[in-house]
């Protein structure tokens, strides 16, 4: 039997996601990819593995796995998240730390109240094989991914190692995983379509996050923002992040499953350094814009990089910390109440 | 005016209009094809459109600052690009339920159904860009005749394989999708299709034409796509 880890609960919407399926747009097919990169790219440096292995995406609500194979190291990141064992008592491995999983053990992964998600990076990997250069799932399409939709009871996620590597368990001291609140912007391609009000208002107001938020975009409700020139463009390309203005007058920030293309006016693009912030964004938040320049936000992505070049490297031992580790077990064991929700009786 | 527009951080945008006709279309294909063959360090990938060209950067490898005197490079001399040299002859069934707008736009249109399917098959398309979708080919231009707006209420649920107008463009719906294009027919060819290596059949630059087939045909011809064995291959174009 090939080693892997079984979804006995899928979660609210789990999929597999990587760093994106990058080429492929000029064919109208999305990058796709995880919402938050900075918590993929964490747990995969906690996991051993490369940046772009493909791991798992928990949104709203992880899944609860068992483990199919001799050993499986894995470590989840994500604000408030963890990781819940199986059996009497149950133990809770915080988020940003690798735990080794023996065969059988059962594993909730936890997402934390007020927070959207949560990413399951696995040693090694998830092995399905790429599709168009990704692993990444984009549903609308079904393309990659577990036949291109989200986790199921009863599926086998297949990983690459019968046991886990003999290396200690590693974590990581801190990482910042702000939500975004004030999300720098750099005007355009279309803020010329916009009326000097309207750019004023959109730059001005605090806009709350719409119900019909998902993988594609962010809705933003406020006061309608004003078109100078009409709400239809010819299509052109969509970059990431970039912020259209449909009729309505009422923005939508396009995200990691944004089309390719479109035809209505972008007012402004959110900088780059600040998308994984914008993945983390609950329906119901609130976020306003500040507008900054192209250099400022090419050094800030820069400056970020260079922070998330360095997670491998800042990964320590668990217990190298300086904690008796039994307290750190009594600790752990008094958080767990706390979070176990109602969904808990499907063990 | 050729402009250079900015989108964020890690994208930016050579407009060579806001208005789409196939002399900018084929000028964009051209750029599109000297970008890629130039392997600019810090380009990520690049997407043609109507009316401009989207190259997607790296900020960490390359900058607006550095990339946009190597892209005016590129724009020197600048010609209207050759087509593909593809030709498809697209089977569609114009038919009963596969053709659900067809009498609506009959109607609006002032034609016979039958005239509306002889004038769009009549026409050679040109693949403006592939978007939307995946697979998604914009194609244009429709007859003059043809040209109406977007359906008012959009569709929830367009089947794929629908063949589609609106304005001045006709395209094939590749997957089941919401959408506001008025359905004049169904073609079993699967436009995109993961088991095929490229997934996407068409790319801007090729041309297509619909050839009409009828019901039993297009059962037939949807039997065998389903089952991956149905090929469809261009002719070359007449030089």
């Amino acid at each position: 039997m090939t080693p892997g880890l079984r979804v006995i609960s899928p979660g609210m919407q789990t999929t597999i996601q990587d760093l994106g399926r990058i080429g492929y747009q000029r064919f109208g097919v999305p990058v796709s990819g995880a919402l938050d990169t900075v918590a993929l790219r964490a747990a995969n440096a906690l996991a051993g593995n490369s940046s772009d292995a493909a791991a798992l995406e928990a949104l709203y609500q992880g899944p609860v796995l068992e483990v199919l194979a001799e050993s499986i190291r894995v470590a989840v990141v994500g604000i408030g998240a963890g990781l819940e064992i199986a059996g009497e008592p149950a133990r809770r491995v915080p988020a940003l730390r690798s735990v080794r999983l023996e065969r059988g053990a059962r594993v909730r992964v936890l997402v934390g109240s007020g927070a959207l998600g949560a990413v399951l990076a696995v040693e090694g990997g998830i092995a399905i094989e790429p599709v168009l250069g990704s692993r990444a799932t984009y549903v609308r399409a079904a393309i990659g991914g577990l036949d291109g939709r989200p986790l199921a009871a009863g599926d086998t996620l297949s990983v690459r190692q019968e046991r886990a590597g003999d290396t200690a368990d590693i974590m990581l001291a801190t990482l910042d995983l702000p939500v975004a609140r004030e999300v720098r912007v750099v005007l355009g391609p279309q803020d010329d379509y916009f009326t000097p009000e309207a750019i004023a208002d959109f730059l001005g107001t605090t806009w709350r996050v719409s119900a019909q938020a998902d993988r594609m975009g962010l809705r933003l409700e406020g006061p309608r923002l004003a078109h100078a020139k009409g709400y239809n463009i010819v299509s052109d390309g969509i970059a990431p992040g970039a912020i259209q203005v449909p009729g309505n007058g009422q923005p939508i920030v396009l995200l990691a499953d944004r089309q390719t293309s479109g035809g209505y006016p972008k007012i402004a693009t959110v900088a780059s350094a600040d998308l994984p912030a914008l993945g983390r964004v609950l329906p119901g938040a609130e976020i306003s814009f500040r507008a900054i320049d192209v250099e400022t936000a090419e050094a800030a992505r820069c400056a970020l990089e260079s922070e998330l070049a360095a997670l491998p490297s800042a990964c320590i031992p668990v217990g190298a910390e300086i904690r008796p580790p039994d307290t750190a077990r009594l600790l752990e064991s008094n958080l767990v109440s706390g979070v176990v929700d109602a969904a808990a009786d499907d063990w | 005016m050729i402009r250079f527009l900015q989108s964020g951080d890690t994208s930016l945008v050579i407009e060579f209009s806001t208005e789409m006709d196939r002399k900018i279309a084929r000028q964009v294909l051209e750029l599109f094809r000297r970008v890629e063959r130039a392997g600019i360090a810090g380009i990520v990938e690049t997407v043609p459109t109507f009316r401009s060209l989207m190259v997607h950067y790296d900020p960490t490898k390359a900058t607006r600052r550095s990339l946009v005197p190597q892209l005016e490079a590129l724009l020197e001399g600048l010609e209207v690009a050759e087509g593909s040299g593809r030709v498809w002859h697209l089977p569609a069934c114009y038919e009963g339920e596969l053709a659900p707008d067809l009498d609506d736009v009959a109607q609006r249109t002032s034609l016979t159904p039958d005239e509306v399917v002889a004038q769009h098959s009549a026409e050679t398309y040109l693949v403006y860009m592939v978007g939307f979708l995946p697979g998604f080919p914009y194609m244009g231009d429709l007859p003059q005749h043809l040209q109406l707006p977007r359906r008012e209420e959009p569709r929830l649920r367009v089947p794929m394989g629908s063949v589609a107008i609106a304005t001045a463009m006709t395209g094939v719906y590749t997957f089941e999708s919401p959408g506001g294009w008025h359905l004049i027919g169904r073609t079993p060819v699967r436009i995109f299709d993961l088991r095929r290596q490229p997934a996407a059949l068409f790319e801007p630059g090729d041309e297509v034409c619909f050839v009409p087939i009828s019901r039993a045909e297009f059962d037939a011809q949807e039997r065998a796509a389903a089952a991956g064995t149905l090929t469809l291959r261009p002719l070359e174009a007449a030089p």
